[in-house]
């Protein structure tokens, strides 16, 4: 059994030290509700003595209410925690299941194997050392035995147990289960899988679960349960190269700066000369400090903080790293990409991208080739839809220190984010960086403004505010362009302070020079929105025909006059800079609205009426005349 | 190039703290007022010793906050003075003043009622008092079925909603924190954490416990086969009920009438893990809240409860 309860009832200090030092073992069991998955991990829970009293009786009552077992036992039912997929008798998400044993600790990522959920064998796959591939004895290799397959070994899991289920309903027959490990193998080297157990085994009768079966004795390898409870499992971060990124900067008083973060791969020791990526400064470990006291050495997978003798600038996103085999920095890469999410890539659309503990912003090229997961076979798409995966080129707009994902998940593995829901929208394996030059432009022959748009993941557009001076248009304009930004468009703002100062700096305010001003204004407003930005410009510009000339600089519908309209009371009355005051003393000739005429827009895309909406309310305005035409993102 | 992995290997129990502190320094680096909820058991014992080793030498940069009930065993609350003081944490105390000034009880309004109104309301007002955008909580996922999907990371909308459908996929050691304005996190550190584990690491760390956990005799009376300890002269007994001394430990904490009490005689540690060794029944049985319903924990989560 799965606890020695002799030991336990005799000498639980005894039993308690020897169980200090098991180790864990993470794996995924993959495989159809069909194929009897469920029934095998219930039962590993179920010998593993891990099922109460109270739960092997409300077990009881359900196998009789929904049981699919003619009133026996369904350990399926063990498992589906949510109604609704009780009621659909299926399990649609990644659950973790826990048992131990006398060896060892397991976490189970029970993942659904129907084509759909990609998404969930992916994530669960993502933290196992060990896949499980449960195959039907009476139907041998199934599609999704190559997809499963496949996925296990796209995310770098390398050791399978093929669980050959059902061998009772075969009667236990050698031949067909011989058969079905030869296809396997052969199948599974076209996948670069190798290292490869084969059982036979009945989750349901029981067979090779703890216990050698009698029905098979030709069968001479190990139980399931023993097979799981020593095999070794080759950690690939304890043989790479030391890698720590820096989770957090802890900085308690002036006396101590240590850098929080994870080992993830490697052996970081004190004294040991590291590189800080990606500024790639240089310096020497001074202690490891945990609340345990200070380590002379720390291994894989170990939290700790750090102390560097000499002064670096570290933050939250650095990797630092084995200073003679430091990781890569780059900031374009090729990559496998999983999509995750029902809203498929918009390439181009800039995304937030996640790798170790820094978040950069990322644009995901149009894939080079999607994977068929059931053929393998490599199809041309244009983008790529929720559970399809593809290769792609990733844009970073900022270097990250990095190391292929073969070598290395946590410096190799990254997820990305809606910017505007933040969802994780998708899972990235990295394989190389590219070469600038290779990939300045991808397929673009032409850099066309569609081509721009299209990088940019939104169309050019000049917003043109207008309306009296203290009529709120910079408070406006400086709230929609922070909204933008944050949105990951990419805008600019002209404005009097940064015109009138530089280009505009020959410039009055007589009617000529103000007509002049704004001609020049629409034109770089033009240039900028051609190079793909929102451009936002705030000016009175008093005259319609002047903001006529913006308009048709630009393509119809990419322009969009924006109304702030305050009464003159109101404006005067707030008067930020003292300009009415001035005007009506008569020390600010020209001044509109005192003595210059304003002509109010007759059309305006956006009307802004003050007195009626806040600030807040004017930028939801535009963003929405913005979304409806299509310029950014709906 | 093989190593010696056993040297460099490190056991399951080092591996999951190491885990749960890289949950936590992600969830602090990634948002701006963060929280732990503690509720004193053993489960928070955990977390916050966790949460000591994760920031060390810094203090913890976050409060704790306790959701008072005013129905927990007076022993908890003595705990979690004691605790505050010793480990020198920043402690905030939270009591619906709606539950206060209706006086909501579980013997007048029922179980169902005084856990919404006290716990789950009391936790969204708390959260939304402090404007805390993160708060962590100590559930595991062995806990109950429902929570075997249950993310490290887990979105909650303004409305301190759960959906279960919008889950964000957790990959890797990456955990997307990301919230939109209103909408907050919380983070399970203890996910992987089995009730075994947390046992076997309170032992080897000597994390302190409250004392309920261990036997002594205590009066309890018998209610629909759970004993229950009458913790103080609130209890309305029932005709004829005369509260009785005897020797009973719990296994977990809570509102002491809605927390049953075992019978046993394990006065320490070790016994305690020898005992739920050999025993064979779960956790969470002792907890009247499960029973409700069918799926009753899952729709509780739905609506905001931990």
């Amino acid at each position: 059994m799965a606890h020695s309860s002799e030991l336990i009832a005799k000498d639980i200090d005894e039993y308690l030290r020897q169980h200090q030092y098991k180790s864990l073992l993470r794996f995924i069991a993959c495989g159809s509700v069909d194929d009897g998955k469920s029934t095998l991990i219930g039962r590993l829970l179920y010998e593993s003595q891990l099922v109460f009293d109270d739960h092997l009786a409300a077990l009881e009552a359900d196998s009789k209410r929904v049981g699919t077992q003619g009133g026996d036992l369904d350990f399926a039912l063990l498992l589906d925690g949510l109604t609704a997929e009780r009621e659909q008798g299926i399990t649609i998400d990644v659950a973790y299941r826990f048992f131990s044993t006398e060896r060892r600790k397991f976490i189970v990522a029970d993942t659904p194997g129907h084509e759909q959920y990609t998404r969930t064998m992916v994530t669960g796959a993502s933290t196992a050392d060990l896949a499980v591939i449960l195959v039907d004895a009476r139907k041998g290799l199934l599609t999704q035995t190559r997809r499963h397959s496949y996925l296990v070994s796209l995310i770098g899991v390398r050791r399978i147990v093929l669980a050959v289920n059902k061998m009772d309903l075969v009667g236990y027959d050698r031949a067909v289960f011989d058969a079905i490990e030869a296809e396997y193998r052969a199948f599974a080297a076209r996948v670069g899988l190798t290292d490869i157990t084969c059982i036979p085994l009945s989750a349901l009768r029981g067979d090779n679960i703890t216990e050698p079966s009698p029905s098979t004795p030709w069968y001479t390898g190990p139980t399931f349960m023993e097979h799981l409870e020593t095999v070794e499992v080759e950690d690939l971060a304890h043989t790479q190269p030391m890698r720590l990124p820096v989770q957090w900067v802890n900085r308690p008083d002036l006396d101590f700066r240590g850098f929080a973060g994870t080992v993830v791969s490697g052996t970081l020791r004190a004294g040991q000369r590291v590189r800080v990526l990606p500024s790639g400064t240089e310096s020497t470990v001074a202690r490891i400090v945990t609340f345990d006291g200070d380590l002379e050495e720390a291994a894989a997978h170990q939290a700790v903080t750090v102390t560097l003798a000499d002064e670096v600038d570290v933050s939250r996103g650095d990797v630092i790293c084995e200073a003679r085999e430091p990781a890569g920095v780059a900031d374009q890469f090729e990559a496998h990409i999983v999509w995750m999410h029902e809203q498929e890539l918009l390439p181009g659309r800039p995304y937030l991208l996640k790798i170790g503990t820094r978040t950069v912003g990322a644009t995901i090229h149009a894939p080079k080739y999607r994977v068929n997961v059931n053929t393998l076979e490599h199809q041309a798409a244009p983008t790529l839809a929720l559970n399809e995966i593809g290769v792609c080129n990733v844009a970073l707009d900022r270097a990250v220190p990095f190391d292929p994902y073969a070598d290395n998940r946590d410096t190799g593995g990254f997820i990305v984010i809606d910017r505007m829901t933040n969802n994780t929208v998708a899972a990235g394996l990295l394989h190389f960086a590219l070469r600038r030059s290779e990939n300045i432009h991808w397929h673009a022959v032409e850099v066309t403004r569609a081509s721009r748009a299209q990088l940019n993941g939104h169309g050019p557009a000049l917003v043109w505010f207008t309306g009296l001076s203290g009529s709120g248009k910079s408070t406006i304009a400086n709230l929609v362009e922070k909204r933008l930004h944050a949105l990951g468009i990419r805008t600019y703002l002209l404005d009097g302070d940064n015109v009138r100062h530089g280009l505009n700096r020959d410039l009055g305010f007589t009617d000529a020079d103000r007509v002049e001003n704004i001609r020049r204004v629409a034109e770089v407003g033009r240039l900028m929105a051609d190079a793909g930005l929102v451009v936002l410009a705030s000016f009175i510009s008093p005259f319609r025909a002047e903001r006529r000339l913006a308009r048709d600089l630009m393509e119809p519908g990419e322009f969009c006059e924006v109304f702030v309209d305050a009464p003159l009371e109101v404006a005067e009355s707030r008067d930020p800079k003292g300009l009415y005051a001035k005007a009506r003393r008569g020390e600010l000739p020209n001044f509109t609205g005192i003595d210059s005429p304003y002509e109010a827009p007759e059309h305006p895309e956006v009307h802004v009426r003050t007195d009626e909406v806040d600030p807040q309310e004017a930028v939801e305005l535009v963003l929405n005349h913005l979304r409806a035409a299509g310029i950014i993102p709906a | 190039m093989t190593t010696n992995l056993e040297h460099t290997r490190l056991t399951h129990l080092q591996r999951l703290e190491a885990e749960s502190i890289h949950i936590m320094r992600e969830a602090v680096a990634e948002s701006e007022r963060p929280v732990m909820l503690y509720s004193i058991g053993k489960d928070s014992s955990v977390m916050l010793h966790l949460a000591r080793k994760a920031f060390h030498p810094a203090p913890l940069p976050f409060p704790l906050m306790h959701i008072d009930t005013t129905w927990k065993f007076r022993e908890m609350i003595a705990f979690r003075e004691r605790m505050a003081q010793e480990v020198g944490f920043e402690l905030i105390r939270y009591s619906n003043p709606e539950c206060i000034e209706k006086g909501i009880n579980p013997f007048d309004h029922g179980s169902a009622l005084h856990t919404d109104m006290w716990k789950t309301e009391g936790l969204k007002q708390a959260l939304d008092l402090h404007r805390f955008d993160l708060a962590f909580g100590g559930a595991r996922r062995d806990e109950e079925k429902s929570r075997a999907k249950e993310r490290v990371f887990s979105l909650r909308s303004p409305q301190h909603q759960w959906d279960p459908k919008s889950q964000r996929p957790e990959l890797w050691r990456l955990y997307n924190a990301r919230r939109n304005p209103g909408e907050s996190v919380r983070v399970f550190p203890l996910s992987n954490w089995t009730e075994l584990d947390i046992w076997q690491y309170i032992w080897l760390e000597q994390i302190p416990i409250v004392s309920l956990y261990l036997s002594a005799p205590r009066p309890v009376v018998e209610r629909d086969g759970t004993l229950i300890m009458v913790d103080d002269d609130r209890m309305p007994l029932h005709e004829g009920e005369v509260p009785q001394m005897r020797s009973v430990r719990f296994r977990t904490l809570g509102c002491y009438p809605l927390t049953g009490a075992i019978e046993s005689t394990a006065d320490t540690l070790t016994q305690i893990i020898q005992e739920m060794l050999l025993t064979t029944s779960s956790e969470r049985q002792g907890r009247t809240i499960d029973h409700d319903q069918d799926g009753s924990m899952e729709k509780k989560k739905q609506e905001g409860y931990f």
